[in-house]
């Protein structure tokens, strides 16, 4: 499981991977609303959280049609369904691995991103914070979305489809804990702890939906 | 042996399409007259009776509102229990009830929406707020949308149906949310005040045109899925029955 969660990093970071256009497209996300809503700094802060997270949703959206399709390609996913490990766990590593490759370096992008949106220091903790507790979620929902499109064809656009209503509870509390954080009277934990149940129950949901729906699509 | 395996075997007889076919040949008609009846009475009765004193006659939007937005869940749950038939139990017809539910539920959901919103412009001032319920509703409508382009997308009835029950479940999710975002989240959309603890809390003068609307609703609801799902079992044997003439097409052709 190791071996398969480093596999799966350095496939994804390597050339050809695609873990750093999940960056790259967070960057440019971040970088177009200033020439939308006008450069007016105060604007600018008070909407950038909502801001980041939207950026990381959409770009954590981005390469997760990638997650299993490359396996499906190359035939190791009837490996992985048919060994003895349970595929519960292998779709669980295969999502931390994931997450690791392209939702770590948007949580470690946001601070930077957060300056240019002339955010505070207490925004871009609290923002960074609520990203690192929610974007496994995202990936988790994201799996079975991946899951359920392995077998079409262009089901990259599907995938996002599918997933973003369900993703809307996680960019609901994580931009909540986040104004709260920032805005004296409201209080911080109650949202976050949400999020961070959120996370947690999706970490279970997602694997066991995620598993059911490739062993179905598996022909 | 008990009452219980009886049922059960009742229910696995439907398992046959013909079978299914002649009970539905049977029901539906019946099932069409009644719907057609409690509609005929729900609408004389959401016509004549009084309007709000505050309301006005907006009032009677709700009698259109309420039982759409009730059968949108409803249908969601109904979706829900074929998944679990698909997967669990492998009932043939299991698949057929989650396909053809989709788009009758995406259609109350949709009612549900314009009506509310109709409603909603002279009550509240405003055609849509982003409040709890409406948003909660609003994801329910996308994710039907999404079920019925997961459903087109895959050629294979038998794997696209296995595959968004998983998806059915999991969406499933949403349905607690949208019956409770009204207690959880103090918003503009008021809490419920018919299916609740204590009793209902509206006048008997709009309760009884709301309950005859939300039978007929679910009668009409009930008589679209099994028309429906009959549509999906005559399509499905259509499908085979021109691929089966295409391979003897194709026979012949070769044959000297």
């Amino acid at each position: 499981m190791i071996a398969l969660f480093f596999r799966d990093l350095k496939l994804s970071v390597r050339a050809g991977g695609g873990a750093m256009i999940g960056v790259l497209f967070f960057m440019t996300i971040v970088a177009v609303i200033p020439f939308g809503v006008g450069p007016d700094l105060n604007l600018l802060a008070r909407i950038g959280p909502a801001i980041l997270w939207i950026g990381a949703l959409l770009a954590s959206l981005l390469g997760l049609d990638r997650l299993f399709q490359a396996e499906r390609e190359d035939g190791s996913l009837d490996l992985l369904l048919m060994q003895e490990t349970p595929l519960l766990l292998t779709v669980f590593v295969k999502c931390a691995a994931h997450w690791a490759a392209t939702g770590l370096p948007l949580v470690v992008a946001s601070p930077f991103l957060g300056l240019f949106m002339n955010m505070n220091e207490l925004a871009i903790g609290a923002t960074m914070l609520t990203l690192l507790a929610g974007t496994p979620a995202i990936t988790f929902i994201g799996a079975v979305g991946a899951a359920v499109a392995v077998a079409l064809p262009r089901g990259g656009l599907l995938v996002s489809i599918l997933v973003l209503p369900l993703a809307v509870p996680v960019l609901i509390f994580g931009v909540s804990a986040v104004y709260a954080a920032i805005q004296d009277p409201a209080p911080f934990l109650p949202p976050f702890m949400i999020l961070v149940a959120i996370t947690l129950f999706f970490a279970v949901i997602g694997p066991v939906a995620a598993a059911a729906a490739l062993r179905h699509s598996a022909d | 042996m008990s009452e219980n395996s009886l049922a059960i075997r009742k229910f696995s007889d439907l398992a046959n399409p013909t079978r299914f076919l002649a009970l539905a040949a049977r029901v539906l008609p019946w099932l069409a007259v009644l719907t057609v009846l409690f509609f005929a009475v729900g609408l004389w009765l959401s016509f004549t009776t009084e309007g709000d004193y505050q309301q006005g006659e907006t009032v009677r939007i709700m009698y259109v509102h309420v039982p759409a937005a009730w059968l949108s869940m409803m249908c969601y749950t109904v979706m829900a229990i074929s998944a679990l038939g698909t997967l669990v139990w492998r009932h043939p017809l299991a698949d057929v009830s989650a396909k053809a539910a989709a788009p009758i539920g995406a259609s109350f959901t949709f009612l549900a929406l314009v009506t509310g919103s109709l409603w909603g412009k002279p009550m509240w001032g405003t055609w849509w707020v982003w409040d709890a319920r409406l948003t909660s509703v609003f994801v329910l409508f996308l994710m039907y949308l999404g079920l019925i382009a997961l459903n087109r997308a895959m050629e294979d009835p038998a794997r696209s149906a296995r595959v968004s029950a998983v998806l059915v479940l999991v969406g499933f999710v949403n349905i607690p949310i949208i019956k409770f975002s009204v207690e959880w989240w103090n918003t503009l959309h008021q809490p419920a005040s018919v299916m609740r603890l204590g009793g209902p809390t509206i006048d008997p003068e709009f309760l009884w045109p709301l309950m005859v609307m939300a039978i007929a609703f679910t009668l009409l609801f009930f008589s679209l899925h099994i028309a429906a799902m009959r549509n999906e079992i005559w399509r499905r044997r259509v499908t085979s029955l021109r691929r089966q003439a295409a391979r003897n097409a194709g026979r012949e052709s070769l044959a000297p």
